[in-house]
């Protein structure tokens, strides 16, 4: 297979990859992926696509671009165009930074604002429910059902140390 | 031992865990990994060199004085040369992305490899656990654990309402990506993956190749993972791949039969083609070779091929990956000399399992 780019080599870097269910390929050398930096690591990440990389649509002359430019995060100093360019945020504060502009992202990324999962000790942890018991329980009835024994058997102690837990708190 | 001698003493054979576990003709390996970050400092691209190596050393050193992975190894990205990089890359002990970090970045890896935790990537931390087949809650839960005494050394950022802070929005929440790598020749021959991999990717969930982002299929290998991080609970996340990667388990041995139903001749042939390739040839590529040798673990699984053990073929995998090639060689070589050498191990290989399970072939 010829290089897409240059037409002249031999294409060895084959990448695919499935944007909303669309699978794309592209065939370059080694020479021509070097160059376009496109190499392995190239593809768009899903935050690329949704924070529209590539579509400069608040250009810095626009109200909306000056605004943008001076809007920055007070503790390490990201400003709101490095975020949107680069989909990266620089620090822990910048999530209450640029709030405004995170949460609707979130939304179309995870269909959720909210997180409802781990919590570190330090924080308090919350009890397990009775939804982890039902979720693992499914897990443990699919493990038995593929006869994958060892996989079922840690769900079967995890199962049983959440019921002794819950037991000497309720009792 | 040096950091560069104890990757080149990895090299040597593949990882142990992918050794354990029960047998699984479809599913390879389950994978979790957690991204973590420390309160009140800045993600690793905007923090001063001076700081990232102090995150390092200090990471390094808590760990240490704790014991918390057995037999640890502490592999600083700026000790290693470039093959050792590209070692623990093959290895997926770091990412492509971590391949390409100098001074403050490394990975530290339990002895076995199974627990590892990459310093100073995108994130602070990332934690991951590997285990073989389908045990994703094991490994879920093993590394559940590890970050659960991991989180008492270090302070994590975390936030009530968006949970645990990431440089990148996408690892929000949870921080959890669970992955599952999946071998699907069947699918693939019957020209039946495309509308899988559609609709996976339509239930929130990535299909990529066999180094994760953006690396192509070779050898039939799929790893499939969960891209939404935020809004649900861990178990949920988990249990909801476990379901759809037995699913896709089920369609790919269903494939498998109707293959050696309805076009045996066809599959025989295909079958033992590689097995003659693979037993003769004296140069090949990574990717003959991964295609071939995907062939080959298919004739295993369907009762084709007898004298030839599946975890031998699952080992290649790894140990004909270039770098590690090269380790064995204990030189650099060049691509042609890479496929003289990888030829000559699937040769090798072919010839011992061959004597060692007798030539019962039918």
């Amino acid at each position: 297979m010829i290089c897409e780019s240059c037409r002249n080599r031999e294409a060895t870097v084959h990448l695919t990859q499935v944007i909303d269910g669309n699978v794309k390929k592209l065939h370059l050398c080694e020479e021509c992926a070097d160059e376009s930096g496109f190499d392995i690591q190239g593809p768009m990440s899903i935050t690329d696509v949704l924070l529209g990389l590539g579509e400069d649509d608040a250009s810095p002359d626009s109200d909306q671009g000056r605004d943008d430019v001076r809007k920055h995060c007070g503790i390490c100093g990201l400003t709101l165009p490095q975020f949107r360019s680069k989909g990266r945020l620089g620090c822990p504060d910048c999530y209450a930074s640029f709030e405004a502009e995170i949460i609707p992202l979130l939304d179309s990324m995870h269909h959720s604002t909210r997180h409802v999962g781990k919590v570190p000790a330090a924080a308090g942890r919350p009890e397990s429910g009775s939804g982890e018991i039902s979720a693992l329980q499914s897990m443990l009835d699919e493990a038995v059902e593929s006869e994958n024994f060892e996989e079922a058997a840690v769900l079967r102690d995890k199962i049983a140390a959440i019921r002794a837990t819950s037991e000497s708190i309720g009792g | 031992m040096s950091a560069s001698d104890q990757v080149l003493c990895l090299a040597g054979s593949a990882p142990s865990w992918l050794d354990s576990g029960i047998d699984d003709s479809v599913v390879v390996s389950s994978r979790i990994r957690l991204a973590r970050n420390l309160a009140e400092t800045p993600f690793p691209a905007m923090l001063d060199p001076e700081r990232r190596f102090e995150l390092w050393r200090n990471a390094a050193e808590r760990l240490r004085a704790e014991g918390l992975l057995p037999q640890a190894i502490y592999l600083h990205m700026s000790d290693l040369g470039e093959l050792e990089r590209e070692i623990i890359f093959e290895r997926h002990l770091i990412s492509r992305e971590q391949l390409e970090q100098g001074r403050g970045s490394g990975v530290i890896a339990s002895g076995d490899e199974s627990i590892s935790l990459m310093v100073n990537e995108e994130d602070h931390f990332r934690l991951q656990c590997y285990a073989a087949s389908l045990n994703i809650y094991s490994a879920w839960e093993r590394l559940d654990a590890f970050d659960t005494a991991f989180a008492r050394l270090f302070d994590c950022a975390f936030s009530d309402r968006f949970g645990y802070l990431s440089c990148c929005p996408s690892n929000l929440g949870t921080g959890l990506r669970s992955s599952v790598m999946l071998h699907l020749p069947a699918l693939s021959l019957l020209d039946e993956i495309r509308p899988v991999v559609n609709g996976l990717s339509k239930i929130g969930l990535a299909v990529r190749g066999m180094w994760g982002e953006g690396s192509d299929v070779a050898g039939h290998m799929y790893q499939v993972s969960n891209q939404i991080t935020l809004g649900k609970v861990e178990v949920e996340m988990v249990k909801q791949l476990g379901h759809i990667v037995r699913e896709l388990s089920d369609h790919e041995k269903n494939a498998r039969e109707r293959l050696l139903e309805r076009h045996t001749s066809l599959i025989r042939d295909y079958v033992g083609r590689a097995r003659g390739v693979l037993g003769n040839a004296y140069i090949l590529s990574s990717k003959e070779a991964f295609d071939l040798l995907s062939a080959l673990r298919l004739g295993i699984e369907a009762g084709l091929l007898r004298d030839i053990g599946r975890r031998a073929v699952d080992e290649l995998f790894v140990l004909i990956q270039p770098a590690h090639l090269q380790a064995s060689a204990g030189a650099v070589l060049n691509s042609a000399e890479r496929d003289e050498l990888r030829a000559t191990r699937v040769r090798d290989l072919m010839e011992t399992e061959e004597e060692k399970n007798g030539n019962n072939d039918e």
